[in-house]
């Protein structure tokens, strides 16, 4: 606990701990002190002068240091000639502070009009207009009129793109810095900056595309006018007209809040997203989102939607009744006699995969869920990270050890965190940084930040971790040697920075891995922590990170992957169930003479060859929850109104079973997530009640006052409920046996690995993301392309799962020699696993 | 009592000569005073763009939540105003209106004016709506002048730079 101190602003004594910001001192007692360029999330740098007052501090007695008093018994304050700018300047024992003499309104005045020589007069038209902090500033401590000529104001540019997401508008700016030191302090990704001096000073991207970073939403967000803006939202609405839902990001297994604003159109009367924005939690986003969240919501209200239950009539998929469908679905499971093969999606949430569990179960099918690529549920919930674990403020006792995983591209708001707790001073200012251990086959962004880089070679993963494990416990890493002995020093120097440190976290990805490798590492990864005690508490634990949004939930439903392909898995079956899932479009398909259903939101390869589909909601449309990576239970809304047609999947499921009256239809998704306290031991205190409390939250970001500027919402919808590990409830768990795989040989072998802007159904819909996402293609190392005789940007040939297909090959210095990166979700089939591949130049022969 | 209906008849027989003060509506109309608030229009620049910017300050002030906008971007092959931003939607309720004016005293561009039109009825609600088309004043050439092809950077700022341009 840091050290608390009294300090006098206006009159009223306040403690604050020792290190604390006059400006946050202040607004610890509703002591609004006007910022624009500060923002408690970035360093100060006292660049906008708003923020001006007054600062004394009391007179000591030069020779004994004692302090000195007036006649009336108060201290003797020292006041500063000068005004102070109270975002720079820390607090001091004793320190007093004026914000309301005239000398201080007077600087405010001053300030805001001389902020104003240059701003436009665009309120009107302006984006940011109705939650600007520089209008809302102005008008409280503005003066009214100027003394500088309006013919003054400089004409500069007002439609500048920083790339395609993101607009300047020069005029606007005020020159806070706030943005670049955004990409600076807290992204690491450089790509804006200042350009010339004085008046003429403006913002500039210096990346190709521009504004080459994965959070630059982020920017609009935190700028206190309106000079960035994205081009989703570019005159979409004025704020005051946008209703408000709070929602959780379907992307990735970090569940972002998000907060959604829709408006009803005046073209055809629909409601739809116009933008979708942070809502804080610093639990878990902060009041962060990556721009695949943020932009990535197109969708829901994509023209590809089913709309009405179909059903196969004479070969043809004909729109029909619910009570048609739902009876021949029932029909064809009461009449298969158990043959029945169950596949959900891992973006469903708890609730669909609850009632599609029990409705295989009941039927005496089995389940498994899709694409469950990453193995290692069980053991996350036995020792996953501790509760309340927040990874950005992790301190230098604790050592971060990443493995298998690209975080940057696979969950960018863990990425961003971790390089806090890697690279920031602590807020604390005990200047202490978290050992951030990064092991990969290949060169990551993560390596930049970590303090100690483990090389492997990809099949490996699981006897680095073993290697790190007997090197933690008696100094040497054993068998390592004989795998890669140039790395045996890396691995020697991670060992000791695990065994130093306090607390170990241990995060795991599927980069490469088999399912049933990735399974027999997560077992490594949780024997280290186990044998190292590092398990059951805060700051401790492992982490997955999953391909889906609800992955962890699908494995606490009881819904775990299956192993093995879709194909393999469905074979015997006479009736296969699906939902939210297409095996057919990532190239497993399912046999032609079992009975399919679909439950699914676009017209999907798998739906379209099915014999039932069924139509089913958007998260946008419908209550639910999802189960983060860290177990944390997050609810979200309704935000946009759905047609009566068109249901949510445990509803479907639901009705299913009362149609063949093994079960009842529920009241509601709250009444299911009763239900499944009542089943899933680890929900057991979970309720849509508790998921929905809220809390302040320091700072207070996008509270009423908006003091702190920029947009930013509170959380209204809850913050969510971290679920127990078993070793927290008190069971003990003891370490299992790992179980190496075998590694595929080849002269080149393929390697699966995620990318952040893949082709993905929930992605590649939306068009402002086009020209960021790529076209299919591999990496390849220097060396391979030589001796393939390919150059960068060719078109190659690859057999991929027995498919051919062609995809432009590019050729990097970070690929390891003798492998070939496959980016996931690519509109090419789904690699379980690496495999052996051979590469051909395709020769278009028109080269003259 | 005969003085008493005397009294009447001469009465009446005296308002018999005086000037008429009714009108044959709807064959006769009268004038309006010139600050009479009938229904609004949208104006128009001298050069033809329209003159409001679409940023919906006029919804915001309505009281009775008559006024619906919706705006895009201007580039300068498409043209509608001056600046960045236009409305592409713009309808007004008629029948929820209650033509206090709030929406001039907002209107930033001076765009939106109650004018003189009073003839408002209606047989379906529906017609009650009127769109962008119907508000917005012809200009004197012809209705059909926005979107317009201007050269770059002619009009790329709407407040406070334009005024009544040539």
């Amino acid at each position: 606990m840091t050290e608390s101190i009294l300090v006098n602003i206006d009159d009223k004594e306040v403690a604050v701990p020792k290190g604390t910001l006059v400006v946050d001192a202040a607004k610890r007692v509703d002591n609004d002190i006007p910022v624009f360029c500060y923002h408690p999330k970035l360093d100060p740098v006292g660049m906008c002068r708003m923020c001006l007052v007054e600062v004394g501090t009391p007179l000591r007695d030069k020779e004994t240091g004692e302090m000195m008093f007036e006649e009336n018994g108060q201290p003797t304050i020292n006041w500063m000639p000068n005004l102070q700018t109270a975002c720079t300047m820390v607090v001091s024992d004793g320190m007093c502070i004026r914000t309301t003499t005239s000398q201080v309104t007077r600087a405010r005045k001053d300030v805001v009009e001389f902020l104003l020589t240059s701003h436009p007069l665009d309120c009107p038209v302006c984006d940011k207009g109705g939650e600007c902090p520089l209008q809302n500033l102005t008008m409280s401590h503005g003066s009214s009129e100027s003394r500088f000529l309006l013919e003054e104001k400089m004409n500069i540019e007002k439609h500048v793109p920083l790339g395609d997401l993101i607009f300047l508008d020069r005029e606007r700016c005020i020159q806070c810095a706030r943005c670049t030191r955004f990409q600076d302090e807290l992204v690491g990704d450089s790509v804006i900056g200042f350009d010339e001096r004085g008046r003429s000073l403006q913002i500039i991207t210096h990346s190709d595309p521009g504004f080459d970073s994965y959070f630059s939403g982020n920017t609009t967000d935190i700028c206190p006018v309106g000079a960035l803006t994205t081009t989703d939202f570019r005159f979409g609405a004025r704020p005051w007209e946008l209703a408000h839902t709070p929602s959780v990001c379907p992307h990735c297994p970090v569940g972002c809040n998000l907060h959604i604003n829709t408006r009803r159109s005046g073209q055809d009367g629909n409601w739809s997203i116009k933008r979708v924005m942070p809502r804080q939690n610093e639990q878990v986003n902060e009041i962060w989102i990556c721009d695949k969240g943020r932009f990535g919501h197109h969708f829901v209200n994509n023209s590809d939607r089913l709309t009405a239950p179909m059903v196969r009539r004479h070969g043809e998929l004909v729109e029909t009744s619910w009570d048609v469908a739902l009876g021949l679905v029932s029909e064809k499971l009461q009449s298969s006699n158990g043959s029945i093969a169950g596949i959900a999606g891992e973006r469903l949430s708890n609730e669909d995969l609850f009632a599609f569990r029990n409705l295989i179960q009941v039927n005496e099918g089995s389940v498994s869920q899709w694409p469950g690529l990453l193995g290692g549920g069980d053991l996350v919930q036995k020792v996953g990270v501790g509760v309340d674990t927040d990874l950005a403020k992790l301190g230098s006792d604790t050592a971060i050890l990443v493995i298998a995983s690209d975080l940057s591209e696979e969950a960018p708001l863990w990425w961003f965190k971790v390089r806090q707790a890697a690279t920031k001073l602590g807020a604390s200012l005990d200047k202490s940084r978290a050992a951030l251990i990064v092991a990969n086959a290949r060169e990551t962004k993560l390596d930049k930040i970590a303090k100690y880089c483990v090389r492997y070679n990809y099949g490996d993963e699981v006897r680095t971790i073993l290697a790190l494990s007997h090197a933690v416990s008696d100094g040497n890493t054993g068998i390592m040697g004989s795998i890669a002995a140039n790395d045996n020093d890396d691995v020697i120097a991670a060992a000791k920075a695990i065994s130093a440190a306090k607390n170990l976290i241990i995060i795991y990805g599927g980069e490469g891995q088999s399912y049933a490798a990735s399974n027999a590492l997560a077992q490594a990864c949780s024997n280290l922590l186990i044998a190292k005690g590092n398990v059951g508490k805060k700051d401790n634990g492992l982490i997955p990170v999953w391909t889906h949004c609800n992955t962890q939930g699908a494995w606490d439903m009881g819904v775990k992957p299956a192993g093995v392909s879709a194909t393999e898995f469905v074979a015997d079956a006479d009736v296969i169930l699906l939902a939210g899932a297409d095996p057919v479009g990532d190239g497993e398909p399912l046999p032609e003479n079992s009975f399919v259903v679909v439950s699914e939101l676009f017209k999907t390869k798998t739906a379209i060859s099915a014999d039932v589909v069924l139509p089913a909601q958007a998260f946008v449309e419908r209550e639910g929850s999802y189960t983060t990576g860290d177990r944390r239970v997050q609810r979200f809304y309704p935000a946009l109104p759905c047609s009566e047609n068109v249901l949510p999947d445990w509803e479907i499921f639901q009705r299913i079973a009362n149609e063949m009256g093994v079960g009842d239809v529920s009241a509601g998704p709250a009444a299911v997530m009763r239900q499944i306290s009542l089943q899933v031991p680890q929900y057991r205190d979970i309720s849509y009640e508790n998921l929905a409390a809220v809390e302040e939250q320091w700072p207070d970001i996008g509270g009423e006052d908006s003091y702190y500027g920029g947009t930013g919402f509170q959380n209204t919808g809850g913050l969510g409920v971290q679920t127990l590990s078993l070793i927290e409830s008190g069971f003990s768990v003891s370490p299992g046996d790992v179980d190496p795989i075998g590694l595929a040989t080849g002269e080149l072998l393929g390697v699966p690995v995620t990318v952040l802007y893949d082709r993905g159904s929930t992605f590649v819909k939306s068009e402002i993301m086009n020209s960021r996402i790529s076209d299919p293609y591999i990496e390849i190392n220097v060396g391979d392309a030589l001796t393939h005789n390919v150059t960068d940007g060719d078109m190659v040939s690859l057999i991929l799962n027995g498919k051919e297909r062609e995809l432009i090959a590019r050729v990097s210095n970070d690929v390891p020699q003798g492998a070939v990166l496959i980016p996931r979700s690519m509109d090419g089939p789904m690699l379980r696993g690496v495999v052996p591949v051979n590469i051909n130049t395709i020769d278009h022969g028109s080269k003259e | 009592m005969v003085t008493e209906i005397m009294k009447g008849l001469a009465t009446t027989l005296k308002h018999a000569f005086q000037p008429r003060i009714t009108i044959e509506y709807p064959e006769e109309t009268r004038t309006v005073r010139p600050r009479f608030k009938g229904r609004h229009v949208l104006k128009r620049y001298e050069n033809g763009l329209e003159k409001c910017i679409g940023c919906s300050l006029c919804a915001a002030a309505c009281p009775a939540d008559a006024i619906f906008v919706e705006a895009s971007e201007n580039t300068d092959a498409v043209r509608y105003s001056p600046g960045e931003r236009y409305a592409s939607v713009y309808e007004i309720n008629m029948l929820r209106c209650i033509f206090c004016g709030y929406c001039e005293d907002a209107c930033p561009t001076e765009a939106i004016v109650l004018e003189h039109d009073y003839e408002l009825s209606y047989y379906d609600r529906e017609s009650a709506i009127y769109v962008k088309d119907r508000l917005l004043v012809p200009s004197v050439e012809g209705s059909d002048i926005t979107p317009m092809e201007v050269e770059k950077g002619e009009f790329d700022r709407a407040i406070p730079d334009m005024e009544d341009p040539s």
